[in-house]
């Protein structure tokens, strides 16, 4: 158990290290100047002289790429993201302020599209080919097939500005944003739309899975034996069955989660929360760098680490992970 | 049908043989006969083939509506009060937008651009995937582990963050966005087409192959890639909704396309810039985007189902209920 966590964390690290590399060579290395890039459009020379020094551009690559690499050693004091070329606030600040938006918009629409991803998936997969099964297939191929920008105006369009424009304002207008602590009725009313749309799409995804999962394991022998010795559907679908039908959407949540929590850029940017999202989305805009570079990597981070996780938790479930 | 009504036949019509010995179908005429028989699969490629019409069609319906799919039109595209004509007044089929642009043939436009996405980047992204799968899989050892933590980095890299990252560096361009899908596509035909090679490759055919003096590169290529291409097939058809879906989702968030070159998502993003100013804005490139991704997910899926040995029993039961 500890080898494989080792070599799990191990390929962890490589992939985080692929990532900075490749984000190192996209902006330091690119044909253009990369001070002039950083400091953004509205820059002075002195501007660009100090960003030269401060990055070290007048030496070689490698010296660069080391010094790069170096202010990224999480150690207290040293970890350094640079600083905002826009409103000079640290990245780190920006990052912070971001980021319980995106756990907020993480935990509503995950318990969402668990509950609605896994009962339909059971449903389908109990009456396979039934009434119901055909209706899980379209629910599943219009969540596939549907944009997430798509489903995010729609719903705007309809629940918003329909409803407000005939005097129903019963949801918020994009952009509001309330934080948990201080009201949690408005936080959860705030994040009801963003919610449900990050739901419905994913949640698609989940009842594939499920169904695919359970109708597999329901054909096995042990549900057979299980049958056989007189317990109730219910328990043999949910309590043998379910169960280890899990194994799968265990790893599919973690990534998903942890996607989310690195920005639902689409989501945010229809919506108008300020989250890593529509912050990098602004960003790059700006073309303010120091903060793009920040955002990927703290949402790559999340990504890399969930993935960690998640086998981890797989080898915890299924101990012939372990042996391989 | 008895022996006995063969010979009465046959004795009718003597130019035909007199008994017809049972034929050999190849695979690909065994899949093209089920599809004929799955309903959705034929309305799939029905839409598919209307938008790919529509597509090529473009340059046709601006000729006859003598519409511009670019350049502003305030004078002539909308009513006296500069408000655009909603569908179907003064010759504009789905009406104009706010600069007066017919919406008609910008979505015409706008198909090819989805289109050749769509089918490039897939082309591309299933090429790189089966070159680098086969060899990863056919040659194993450290060839093969190199590649395949390759492709699982690109698994787990956040793409639509990445996606925009690279597509901000190096300026919005419809090449760019083509290879930029491919890029983050490939990973997903290479692990499959890696896990199936690797099963080929123990198969005494292969060996026969070696045996007979053939070459590595033809006993990938020649001989076992033949195998592989039904999974091949059903990943691609179900990559290019993916591709349309991603390129939408990029120039909605004004980094695909670059206006005024219309495609279905800077349309939309164009129509949500104006706020909720018109409901045909929005309603007929969503409908064509949607139809379009819903197209090509259900034919993915028929294909896949068409070419699944094990599915015969559900077209033979179709067939049945169909002929009664």
């Amino acid at each position: 158990m500890i080898r494989f966590l080792v070599r799990r964390i191990a390929v962890g690290i490589l992939t985080l290290w692929f990532i900075v590399t490749a984000v190192f060579a996209l902006y330091f290395l690119a044909p253009h100047d990369p001070a002039r890039t950083i400091a953004g459009r509205a820059a002075t020379q002195a501007d660009i002289a100090r960003i030269n020094q401060e990055y070290g551009f007048d030496q070689p690559v490698l010296v660069q790429y080391g010094k790069y690499l170096e202010r990224l050693i999480p150690l207290p004091g040293h970890f350094d993201l640079g600083t905002s070329n826009t409103d000079h606030l640290p990245v780190t600040t920006i990052i912070a302020e971001a980021v319980p938006i995106d756990i907020s918009l993480a935990a509503g629409s995950a318990v969402l599209w668990m509950l609605l991803g896994i009962s339909v998936g059971v449903l389908a997969a109990r009456r396979p080919r039934s009434l119901w099964d055909r209706g899980a297939t379209v629910f599943v191929l219009a969540g596939i097939s549907m944009p997430t920008f798509i489903l995010g105006l729609l719903l705007l369009y309809a629940l918003y500005y329909l409803l407000t424009i005939h005097g129903i304002a019963i949801f918020p207008k994009p952009g509001s944003w309330t934080p948990f602590t201080q009201n949690p009725l408005g936080w959860a009313h705030d994040l009801i739309l963003p919610w449900v749309t990050l739901a419905l799409i994913t949640a698609a995804t989940y009842s594939r899975l499920t169904r695919s999962s359970l109708l597999e394991i329901l054909g096995e022998d042990y549900i057979r034996t299980a049958r056989a010795k007189g317990l109730s559907e219910r328990r043999v679908v949910y309590r043998h069955g379910l169960r280890s039908a899990l194994t799968p959407i265990v790893t599919q949540f973690g990534i998903d989660l942890a996607t989310v929590l690195g920005g639902a850029i689409i989501t945010e940017t229809v919506f108008g929360l300020p989250g890593l999202g529509l912050t990098v989305v602004q960003a790059i805009q700006l073309e303010n760098l120091p903060v793009v570079i920040g955002i990927v990597l703290v949402a790559s981070f999340f990504v890399v680490a969930a993935n960690i996780v998640v086998d981890a938790l797989y080898a915890v479930l299924d101990p012939r992970v372990r042996v391989s | 049908m008895s022996l006995s009504t063969v010979e009465a036949t046959a004795s009718q019509v003597p130019e035909e043989p007199a008994v017809k010995g049972i034929e050999g179908r190849t695979p690909l005429q065994l899949v093209v006969a089920r599809l004929r028989t799955d309903r959705v699969a034929i309305a799939s490629i029905v839409v598919i083939v209307l938008i790919v019409v529509l597509a090529i069609a473009a340059p046709l319906i601006a000729g006859i509506t003598g519409h511009n799919a670019y350049n502003a039109n305030v004078d002539n595209g909308t009513d006296a009060n500069g408000q655009p004509f909603p569908p179907g007044t003064s010759g504009y089929l789905l009406g104009t937008d706010n600069l007066g642009r017919d919406i008609l043939v910008r979505i015409a436009y706008g198909a090819r651009i989805s289109l050749v996405v769509g089918v490039l980047a897939t082309a591309i992204a299933t090429v790189i995937g089966v070159v680098v799968g086969l060899i990863a899989g056919y040659f194993g050892g450290w060839v093969d582990n190199i590649l395949a933590r390759i492709m699982d980095v690109v698994l787990s890299f956040p793409y639509v963050l990445f996606a925009i990252v690279l597509v901000s560096v190096f300026g919005s361009s419809l090449p760019l966005t083509i290879l930029v899908i491919a890029f983050f596509s490939f990973a997903a035909i290479g692990r499959i087409v890696r896990g199936q090679a690797l099963s080929q490759r123990e198969k005494e055919y292969v060996e026969a192959a070696n045996s007979l003096g053939a070459g590595n590169i033809r006993v990938m290529f020649v001989d076992i890639l033949p195998n592989l291409i039904a999974p091949v097939i059903v990943l691609a058809t179900l990559l290019i909704p993916t591709a349309i879906v991603f390129e939408s989702t990029l120039s909605f968030l004004g980094l695909g396309v670059v206006p005024p070159t219309p495609s279905w998502g800077n349309m939309l993003s164009d129509a949500e810039g104006v706020g909720f100013q018109a409901w045909w804005f929005y309603i007929f490139p969503m409908l064509f985007l949607l139809m379009t991704t819903l197209a090509f997910n259900l034919l993915g899926d028929a294909v896949r189902d068409a070419l699944d040995p094990r599915a015969e029993r559900i077209f033979a039961a179709r067939r049945k209920t169909k002929a009664t």
